[in-house]
């Protein structure tokens, strides 16, 4: 690992003055992604700036129209949250699934959106094609080993999968990104954090250099508060998923499906929302029939590569077993 | 340790780093790792370096009562809080800390490199409430491997473990009834 310089920043503004002064400085949470690819060799900041020693901003908000995550909080406190299991079991469970326990005790909501694509040859500097960490430089994942990869959202520039849990729950029920920076505060879609990789694969968000992700927010919903998250994947526990679902249904009495929420991870090149799926649930009977028919229009245009082809049909069959688990 | 080393050189500055409830003025660089400082500056030898890339658990230690893995945490991190290593379980006078008896009673290891993260996730397992069932031990322990697969009688020496403090507690309530 390079020499690094590391300064506590007191607040988060602190932070953001601190990050504007210094073009190569980069924000730590956790530091379970950024630590580690400063060990691989991927990551070269020339300081860190510590968030995670200032007080605040690690406060889960369980309101009647919002839940509002701090972006300080870990991600084992935010999944063991009884408000969280209770009205977003999704979000829970999908933050459950991913790491370990001493990995979520360690990362932060906001770094956890963050995290870096598990792709082996991003990872890997001694493999010298990658559009991810050198841009123009390639992929040699297209004809390489691959059955990790993405089938959507996938370009001719790269093909890493977007490794997250929390963030294919928090695409499913529309959460929103609050950000701090030099210009003040905005705010971004969960859609509109994670663009596609397109012909800029090392760009991964929106995010300026010097901005801070403060809060996520996920709208009450009923959809929501009926959900789960399935995450299929070679082992039944520490791994990332090979295909995996955030679902959620809002049903009515009568046994129709009034709201249908579903989104893919494991399979794409960001959080991926399935609108045709939820759009062939919705105003139809919650039943095993529909759940196939509409679940057989899961990963539509899906690019397969050589050894990832069985993705496709995998991502099937997990959002159809999350709706009868989601329904049982 | 071949292959395990701290980094010296450029910007240094003090830092204390509370380990087992006693503080350690130290020199160390930023970039060097809680694992390295404790290991190769501190001698908690207890705490082993497997992979050194937060994939195996052997590392694991708490900080403020918690696991992490010190392989990914920089000491600076870890600066001002309290750290716990497998040394600081044992009482003063030796006697083993329950889980550590635990997994001596059930055979829980076979080369013992990966013991002292196990026993530390062990503690924070029961501690946390997640040892309740077997499944439950297996999910929240699975960031801890063991290559020699000696898992069944880890998840037994944690069950028992977690059982027997259990008891204790009970018994202990209802001797304060």
């Amino acid at each position: 690992m390079r020499a690094v310089e590391y300064t506590r920043a007191d607040t988060l503004d602190a932070a953001v003055a601190l990050l504007q002064g210094d073009s190569s400085a980069a924000p730590l949470g956790g530091g379970t992604t950024l630590v580690d690819l400063m060990k691989c060799g991927v990551a070269h900041p020339s300081r860190l700036i510590d968030l995670t020693q200032m007080p605040g901003h690690d406060d889960v908000e369980a309101g009647e129209s919002v839940l509002r995550i701090g972006a300080l909080c870990r991600m084992s406190d935010v999944a063991e949250h009884p408000e969280v299991r209770r009205r977003w079991p999704a979000v829970s469970e999908a933050l459950l699934r991913g790491a370990s326990q001493q990995l979520r005790n360690m990362a932060t909501i906001g770094g956890n959106l963050m995290q870096r694509t598990r792709c082996g040859y991003f990872r890997d500097p001694s493999f010298t094609e990658c559009n991810k960490r050198d841009p123009g430089s390639g992929c040699a994942a297209m004809d390489g080993e691959n059955r990790g990869h993405a089938v959507l959202g996938t370009s001719g520039s790269c093909i890493a999968t977007n490794p997250g849990d929390l963030a294919v729950a928090l695409t499913a029920f529309d959460a929103a990104v609050h950000i701090l920076g030099p210009d003040g505060h905005r705010v971004l879609s969960i859609d509109e954090f994670f663009p596609l990789p397109g012909e800029t694969p090392e760009r991964e968000h929106p995010l300026g250099h010097a901005e801070l992700i403060t809060a996520v927010e996920v709208p009450v919903s009923a959809a929501a508060a009926h959900s789960c998250y399935l995450k299929v994947r070679d082992r039944v526990s520490y791994e990332f998923a090979a295909a995996s679902a955030a679902v959620g249904l809002e049903v009515l009495a009568d046994g129709t499906i009034a709201d249908a929420r579903v989104a893919l991870g494991g399979v794409a090149t960001k959080p991926w929302r399935e609108p045709g799926v939820e759009a062939a649930l919705i105003g139809r009977p919650a039943s095993a029939a529909v759940f196939r028919e509409a679940a057989a229009l899961a990963a539509a245009d899906a690019h397969p590569r050589r050894h990832n082809a069985y993705k496709v049909e995998l991502a099937r069959r997990t959002v159809e077993r999350a709706l009868l688990t989601v329904s049982g | 340790m071949p292959g395990s080393r701290v980094d010296e050189g450029a910007a240094r500055a003090d830092i204390e780093l509370r380990v087992n409830g006693v503080g350690h003025d130290l020199s160390v660089e930023p970039r060097v790792t809680l694992l390295d400082a404790l290991r190769e500056r501190l001698g908690f030898w207890g705490t082993k370096k497997g992979c050194d890339q937060g994939q195996c658990g052997a590392c694991t230690v708490h900080v403020d009562g918690r696991g992490v893995l010190a392989c990914l945490m920089l000491a600076y991190q870890a600066a001002g809080h309290e750290v716990t290593t497998v040394e600081g379980l044992a009482g003063v006078d030796g006697t083993l800390h329950p889980v550590q008896s635990a997994f001596m009673k059930h055979d829980g290891f076979q080369c013992g490199y990966c013991t002292p993260g196990q026993i530390m996730s062990a503690v924070a397992c029961i501690r946390e409430g997640h040892a309740g069932s077997d499944a439950d031990v297996r999910e929240f322990m699975s960031g801890n491997i063991c290559r020699c697969g000696a898992y069944p009688n880890i998840v037994a020496a944690v069950r028992e473990a977690a059982q027997r403090e259990a008891a204790q507690e009970e018994a202990a309530g209802r001797a304060r009834r």
